[in-house]
């Protein structure tokens, strides 16, 4: 898919074939990098990865209707181009899942791009593996001493401001994408009273002393929730639902677009929604998946509403460990698959399109005679985004960011 | 060992293999560490949780489905009234839905008392209160540990369904804790033919496709269950499967199955081998053919997978990751992987090779408590006994509630997902609170402090409780102390 005959990874401007237009017409195009490595200066970026685990169903999310071979396999689940629960139109080719009207409203207004039939490198189907290799960037699994995001904030040019105010983790387990050297701020919804300060400052001077794992960690808290306070969000906001649940997204990303949008605050966060795993009653139009999808689209929302004048700067990118089977399953769900969608969202994104080299629904095309074949590398697309926004080079993407990726070129051209 | 070692290595094996002492009980229980570990091996059993309100899961499924007849009942009767209101309940057809006050709808049945909840949550209640009440009064504790462990590695999430809300407590009490001391196969049977675990791993509603029921209504398999055998229970993800495998495994379990309320197959709620849902005929797995008829071709892959070597190997590193250090000593899980193999799975033996390692014995305390181990450890230094309130709340926020993982690869089980920023301060939060609850029961926290960590006590720690502001500050501060933290 991508071209190699250009060495030079930096500049190069890959062809691609992408579906676009009217009944999957395919058409070419180049990306022309307009300020890739000029821009880190010249503007404040910010960047939050949303990790769905569990497996999003990309056929789903977003159904190719105009595919022929499409419906047959998703008898129970299929959405329809017409009628009263209709997906929402994209290209002609590619719909929206009906749950997601604030997505198509930022597609329509070219804020919104989509990646479809795309995965990582990984190739099996356990959860945990694939999502280890999303979020470490490493080239298989078992390697998961520290995460993309942090060896990027680590890579960034020393005295950069980025890198000082590190990546923020949402949640009290921080996903693995975060973790490593560089410094990492955790934030979750609060629950219950806080501590009072007094308390908190005599355990970091006992740590200090005694042990410098727990320092480190609660030094981190005790900056992250100085700059929560300022941004005001240090009222009690108990209750609420978890990150399955619409209400549980909506919170955690109002709190991430708070503090990535403050002026002092991290420019680089992930999150996690989970419940993706739909292998049975699955649900087309109303049911299990909209639910979730419909958060995912409440997310959307509370990113732009919250990061407010900083919206224009922000790409937010959306993507899982890989997708579910082509067919559905015997319990109107579908099983673990291979590929599926990614989203990069907001102001900063050249939007308006929906990126895929599609590879086609019959049985020949699906990988293993089984899943939608990937034809993009998401990590392809994560270094071309990055690229954009911070001004990595690419043997740093490469060999540091994502290791032993020097043949996957960075799709340029995503960023406004 | 606690000779050799001292009493400050008894004192990190007593948190290291079980939950800490109880106030007064600490110099005996550091001291005779070792040979209690060892005499709760050679017991070879753990007790059941007592004040439960269901003895199993059969008497569960059968309270479960009235329960769902009868709230469906009750919202038919909502609906009859608010489409079709007599004269009399026209003021009733008005209240919103859910309003019990004083209904004037004849048909709708005496509402619950306030603030109670429904069935399967007040189930949950119980079973979790009987279980935390259970770790407060075990001795050292090692034993509870490995139910908490085991129920970790077979997990389930009580969020899936009422039936699996309702059954999470009965599920550990019957898959997990008969077998913590026992044989592996007789644990992997019991957890995999669980209607508990047919139902959160969906294999309840797989169906072979060539069986009578898969051609008759088109309905086929669901491969979530065999995936997670593999790849979780057993062999690992890195241990030599391939998706054929697990759709042949998929095949071998079809028709394990939950007894659905018509009670056709048995008890309502109690497992079943439906032989209409089953795959027929020989099927390969890992190199070898099963022939066997019906639920008898499950079992012996289930066998099988229990004692080929990667389980071996696989657990031992689970188990010496989860005791010891987050990078376990390879020696030590070689040793553990031998046990386990030429025990022949049995747990016994691999737990004695585990106590009486001296790596396993004088590794430094690293790891940090679990959210839940931290719950008990507290409590039980304290002296104090918490109601379900007092439980649910801080595990919840810390990010481990009872038998409810993300995912069926269970809750993480090292530091980077416990000793984080966000987590450590949740913790801080959490043991403020305890703080002001014992602040009334603990005469003087110095005392307490000296009585809890013993010789692992710092001067450092010493002096900070010493000087704490208040009585709540000053428990605060040991709990959270680095000793009480980590193990």
């Amino acid at each position: 898919m991508v071209d190699h005959d250009d060495d030079d990874c930096e500049r190069m401007t890959p062809s691609r074939r992408a579906v676009l237009g009217a009944a999957g017409a395919l058409f070419a195009w180049s990306f022309v990098p307009k300020f890739a490595y000029a821009a880190a200066g010249a503007r404040d970026p910010r960047f939050l990865l949303v990790i769905l685990r569990g497996a999003l169903d990309g056929l789903s999310a977003v159904p190719p209707i105009g595919d022929p071979d499409y419906a047959g396999l998703r008898e129970g689940i299929a959405l329809a181009k017409d009628g009263s629960e209709a997906a929402l139109p994209l290209d002609g080719f590619f719909y929206l899942h009906p749950a997601m009207p604030n997505l198509a409203r930022l597609y329509r207004q070219g804020q919104a791009t989509i990646v479809h039939a795309a995965a990582t490198g990984y190739r099996e189907r356990s959860h945990f593996d694939g999502q280890d290799v999303l979020e470490s960037g490493q080239p298989g699994a078992g390697r998961t001493e520290s995460g993309w995001l942090n060896r990027l904030i680590a890579n960034l040019p020393a005295g950069e401001g980025i890198s000082r105010k590190g990546v923020l983790g949402v949640g009290v387990v921080p996903p693995l994408v975060v973790r490593g050297d560089a410094p990492v701020l955790g934030w979750a919804p609060p629950r219950m009273a806080r501590a009072g300060g007094d308390l908190t400052m005599r355990l970091a001077d006992l740590y200090g002393q005694r042990d410098p794992g727990l320092a480190r960690a609660l030094a981190q808290a005790i900056e992250t929730e100085g700059l929560a306070q300022r941004r005001g969000m240090a009222g009690e906001q108990k209750g609420g639902g978890g990150p399955d649940t619409a209400e549980g997204m909506r919170r955690i990303a109002e709190g991430a677009a708070a503090l990535v949008g403050a002026d002092d605050g991290p420019r680089i966060a992930a999150l996690a929604f989970e419940g993706w795993d739909t292998h049975a009653n699955e649900g087309g139009a109303k049911g299990r998946l909209a639910n979730l999808l419909g958060g995912l689209d409440g997310a959307f929302a509370a990113f732009e509403q919250g990061l407010g004048p900083v919206w224009k700067d922000t790409v937010v990118m959306v993507a899982t460990e890989f997708g579910r089977t082509a067919a559905v399953n015997g319990t109107t769900g579908t099983d673990h698959g291979t590929g599926t969608v990614a989203f990069l969202v907001g102001g900063g994104v050249k939007g308006g399109r929906v990126v895929a080299d599609w590879p086609g629904l019959k049985p020949e095309q699906l990988y293993q005679n089984r899943d939608l074949k990937p034809t993009t590398d998401i990590r392809a697309i994560a270094k071309g985004v990055v690229s954009e926004l911070f001004g990595l080079s690419g043997p740093v993407l490469a060999e540091k960011v994502f290791p032993e990726t020097g043949d996957l070129k960075p799709v340029q051209g995503l960023v406004v | 060992m606690a000779e050799a070692g001292g009493l400050k290595a008894g004192a990190i094996a007593l948190q290291r293999f079980g939950l800490g002492p109880k106030p007064g009980q600490g110099e005996a229980a550091r001291a005779q560490v070792h040979d209690r570990l060892l005499a709760e091996i050679a017991a070879g059993r753990v007790a059941q949780p007592e004040g439960v309100t269901f003895s199993g899961a059969a008497e569960i499924g059968k309270a479960l489905y009235d329960f769902e007849d009868q709230e469906k009942r009750e919202r038919e009767a909502r609906r009859v009234a608010v489409a079709a209101p007599a004269s009399d309940t026209q003021m009733a057809s008005a209240v919103p839905q859910g309003l019990p006050a004083g209904s004037q709808n004849q048909m709708a049945p005496a509402p619950k008392p306030a603030n109670e909840p429904a069935l399967p949550y007040r189930t949950y209640r119980d079973e979790v209160k009987a279980r935390v009440d259970l770790a407060l009064t075990a001795e050292t504790g090692f034993g509870e540990r490995l139910v908490m462990f085991w129920s970790n590695h077979f997990c389930i999430g009580a969020t899936k369904s009422n039936m699996s809300r309702i059954m999470a407590g009965a599920y550990e009490r019957e898959a997990i804790r008969p077998h913590v001391f026992g044989r592996f196969e007789d644990m992997l049977i019991a957890a995999e033919s669980h209607p508990a675990m047919l139902d959160f791993l969906d294999n309840r509603q797989s169906v072979g496709p060539n069986s009578l029921a898969g051609k008759r209504r088109g309905r086929g398999l669901n491969e979530n269950l065999a995936r997670e055998i593999m790849e979780l229970h057993t062999l690992g993800v890195s241990g030599g499967y391939a998706q054929a495998d697990v759709t042949n495994l998929a095949r071998i379990i079809t028709g394990w199955t939950v007894v659905g309320r018509e009670g056709g197959l048995g008890l309502p709620g109690s497992f079943a081998f439906n032989a209409g849902l089953h795959e027929p005929g020989v099927t390969p797995l890992l190199g070898r053919r099963y022939d066997q008829p019906g639920k008898a071709q499950g079992i012996a892959a289930l066998t099988d997978l229990a004692h080929h070597p990667a389980t071996a190997r696989f657990i031992a590193t689970k188990l010496a990751r989860h005791f010891v250090a987050d990078t376990p000593p390879r020696a030590l899980v070689e040793k553990l992987a031998l046990a386990f193999r030429q025990g022949g799975g049995d747990l016994s033996s691999v737990y004695r090779a585990l106590v009486e390692d001296d790596a396993a014995w004088r590794a430094p305390a690293s790891k940090i408590r679990s959210p839940q181990e931290f719950l008990v450890a507290s409590y039980r230094a304290l002296g104090r006994k918490p109601d379900f309130g007092q439980i649910i709340g801080p595990v919840g926020v810390m990010g481990q509630p009872f038998w409810q993982p993300s995912g069926p690869n269970g809750y993480a089980d090292d530091n980077a997902a416990w000793a984080s920023a966000e987590g450590l301060k949740t913790r801080v939060d959490v043991a403020a609170g305890w703080g002001r609850q014992a602040a009334g029961s603990v005469a003087d926290p110095r005392v307490l402090t000296e009585d809890v960590l013993g010789p692992l006590l710092s001067p450092e720690t010493k002096q900070a409780v010493a000087r704490a502001e208040s009585k709540p500050q000053a428990i605060a501060l040991l709990l959270m102390s680095p000793e009480f933290q980590r193990r």
